[in-house]
């Protein structure tokens, strides 16, 4: 409402065509309002987590990148982050490497293969399964589905014990990196397939006919017309499991055993990972010990910015190639 | 919890007749009358206003138990604890934030300064109030009475001893057929005050298997970490051949977990609230004067004492509070919790209270408050 009104518009309807109507005005103005709020308050979530972990940065005596210790509020402080990136990485990787083919054939299957009635109710059952709160899959996690993987733990590391990932030196199989991977697929399962369904259906009917009509089978079809003109909408639907996988907190803290030291070994307990390290120690910790949590958040926030700048780059990249102008 | 309840309606009955005695006076203050009924009325002195407290959240319950109780005696009067972490408490009450503070380490040397400072000079005192106890919990079928050494404790959470049939184990349960299977040693993930506690143990009683830190943080290697008390609860009611450490009070509720006794060279000697109680009337005072700062014998070999204890104080001031922090109100309601009845509270909620001459002495230091 800043600019000038230069004369009361009496009648709405008939306007000159080179003023701007008050409705565009406003909604101009609300629409950057929002987009401006959302870059500030990003910028103020950076700024708090930089100046807080100022303090538990600076006199870490241990070696930020390579220590693997939590003791930020022992006298002298020492702690470091690579335990936790590790984790955080290595569970997102697993859960990604089981949710996305899943979750992208769940959608094809709805988008192309099902009965029209069946794929609006798994539709909607997809989406239901994303309104579950994390701590329900944590805890049913837990106590209900850990039981059942841990025998297919132990058939992993007794036939595939030779693949170094997969031993198992403690003859114990619960609270693993794999039971907390497979959990987060879950999790990340609905958002993947729900948005590549989305995608999906965007595809113009009639590339889909042109290449029936050409004698394509339909999985040729999938492959020349849907997969080209979804790819970026598919890598987006992986970036936004991915960036759930990656921030999920309390299902994470529950299952993984929690331990502050790098272990590739996917069947034995242990792991840990950035959001559930702050979950477990903050409500314990004292005023250095909060910082370097502040800090590892830090961190987080960055990972997850350069996960997301590689998907815009990629998706934006692919643009060109994929037909889908 | 039979007894629970009917100390409830007594305590709601000993409150009404002190509102209506309150109504007939004018008097800002009233106390009740304890004499002609010795054990149906509580012992509280109602003191009006509010007052802020803050720390410990490992004493929350037992502080939630005792301001409801009091405040139904006494509906004028409200305290607000706070449970925001010992350090925090401590903080808030040097700042002159909290009238007083819970904490599960004593403070001394510098806080202690600060503390008699934040006093107007006079002296700061800590008053052991609230005891607990570390149960050492397994899941072992056909195992019903399982006894542990301090070594063999030390020794399966540090991950030295992996299977049941260990010899260290099978020394003192003679005559118990133990499983070849491999323990699951189960911690805590979270950081906690009964980490920092069971590690002091294991650190005093067994210095050479334990090498470790005893701070708030698990550092020893192997085991599987759980977030909470109830989640290693569950995790050892979960899992067959397991083990694990958690307060007392969660043990007695479990069901498919038992609570090992724990043998330092006179017999074993079961987790109960008695036998900790037992452990903490022999624990050596090492604070001057009022101030009761303890030193828990974890090798104690008395008879019927459970060693794995721990305390919480409560921090207050003999002097120098300000007139709207509300001194009396601090004095009344400690000395509540202090009384028979408070203290009694304590282990129908899985605490451990304080008995004999060390109770003697908390409520000599809680009259020293000003």
């Amino acid at each position: 409402m800043s600019a000038p009104v230069h004369e009361p518009q009496l009648h709405p309807g008939i306007t000159s065509e080179r003023s701007v109507r008050p409705g565009d005005r406003n909604f101009r103005f609300l629409t950057t309002g929002a987009g401006i709020t959302v870059l500030i308050v990003l910028a103020a979530i950076a700024a708090f987590l930089i100046w807080k972990s100022i303090p538990a940065l600076q006199n870490n005596t241990g070696s930020l990148l390579t220590n693997q210790q939590w003791l930020p509020d022992a006298d002298p402080p020492s702690w470091g982050i690579s335990v936790l990136i590790f984790g955080t990485l290595w569970t997102s990787i697993l859960a990604m490497i089981i949710a996305v083919p899943i979750g992208i054939g769940t959608a094809l299957f709805i988008a192309f293969y099902a009965p029209r009635r069946l794929s609006k109710g798994l539709g909607f059952i997809v989406d239901l399964l994303a309104a579950v709160p994390s701590i329900i899959f944590g805890l049913w996690g837990l106590y209900n589905f850990m039981p059942y993987l841990v025998p297919f733990a132990e058939w992993l590391s007794t036939y595939l014990g030779w693949i170094p990932i997969f031993t198992n030196n403690v003859d114990l199989y619960t609270k693993s990196i794999l039971i907390a991977g497979v959990v987060l697929a879950l999790m990340i399962l609905p958002t993947v397939s729900a948005i590549s369904r989305e995608v999906f259906l965007q595809v113009p009917r009639s590339h889909i006919e042109a290449s029936l009509a050409l004698g394509a089978t339909r999985w040729e079809m999938i492959r020349m017309s849907v997969f080209p003109f979804s790819r970026p909408g598919m890598i987006s639907a992986a970036m936004l499991g991915l960036g759930r996988a990656l921030g999920e907190t309390i299902a994470v803290a529950l299952i993984l055993s929690a331990v502050f030291e790098i272990n590739w070994k996917l069947t034995e307990p242990g792991g840990n990972s950035i959001a559930a390290n702050i979950a477990l120690k903050w409500g314990e910790a004292g005023d250095n010990g909060r910082s370097a949590l502040i800090a590892t958040g830090l961190v987080l926030f960055f990972i997850t910015l350069v996960v997301n700048m590689t998907a815009r780059w990629v998706v934006n990249r692919r643009k060109d190639f994929s037909g889908a102008n | 919890m039979k007894n629970m309840k009917t100390l409830a309606v007594t305590a709601a009955v000993a409150g009404l007749s002190i509102v209506l005695a309150a109504c007939g006076s004018s008097d800002d203050s009233s106390t009740s009358s304890d004499s002609g009924s010795s054990s149906s009325a509580m012992d509280v002195t109602c003191v009006d206003g509010s007052i802020q407290a803050a720390g410990s959240s490992a004493q929350a319950n037992a502080i939630t138990e005792w301001v409801t109780a009091y405040q139904i005696a006494c509906p004028e009067s409200t305290i607000d604890y706070q449970p925001v972490g010992s350090g925090a408490g401590v903080e808030s009450f040097v700042s002159g934030q909290v009238s007083f503070a819970g904490t599960d380490a004593a403070v001394v040397e510098e806080d202690m300064a600060a503390a008699v400072e934040r006093c107007e000079g006079n002296d700061a005192l800590n008053i052991p109030m609230v005891g607990g106890a570390i149960a050492v919990a397994y899941n072992l079928e056909g195992v019903d009475n399982l006894v542990l050494s301090p070594e063999a404790i030390a020794g399966i959470f540090a991950s030295e001893i992996t299977s049941w049939n260990d010899p260290a184990i099978a020394a003192t349960n003679s005559g118990v057929s133990l499983p070849d299977a491999t323990i699951a040693q189960f911690h805590r993930s979270d950081s906690s005050g009964t980490t920092a506690n069971f590690s002091a143990y294991l650190a005093t009683v067994a210095p050479d298997i334990w090498a470790y830190d005893t701070g708030k943080e698990w550092t020893a290697p192997g085991g599987q970490g759980a977030k909470g008390s109830d989640q290693v609860t569950a995790s050892v009611e979960q899992t067959p051949n397991s083990i694990g450490y958690v307060e007392l009070s969660y043990v007695m509720d479990a069901i498919n977990a038992k609570a090992a006794s724990v043998d330092q060279g006179a017999g074993p000697v079961e987790p109960t609230a008695q036998n900790a109680s037992n452990a903490l009337s022999a624990a050596e005072i090492v604070g001057e004067g009022n101030d009761l700062v303890l030193s828990i014998d974890y090798g104690t070999t008395a008879e019927g004492a459970y060693p794995i204890t721990l305390v919480t104080y409560e921090v207050g001031c003999t002097g120098g509070l300000a007139e709207d922090q509300n001194p009396e109100l601090v004095k009344a309601f400690l000395d509540f919790a202090a009384s028979d009845d408070g203290q009694g509270m304590l282990e129908n909620i899985g605490y451990v209270p304080i008995t004999g001459e060390l109770l003697d002495k908390v409520r000599t230091s809680v009259d020293a408050l000003q």
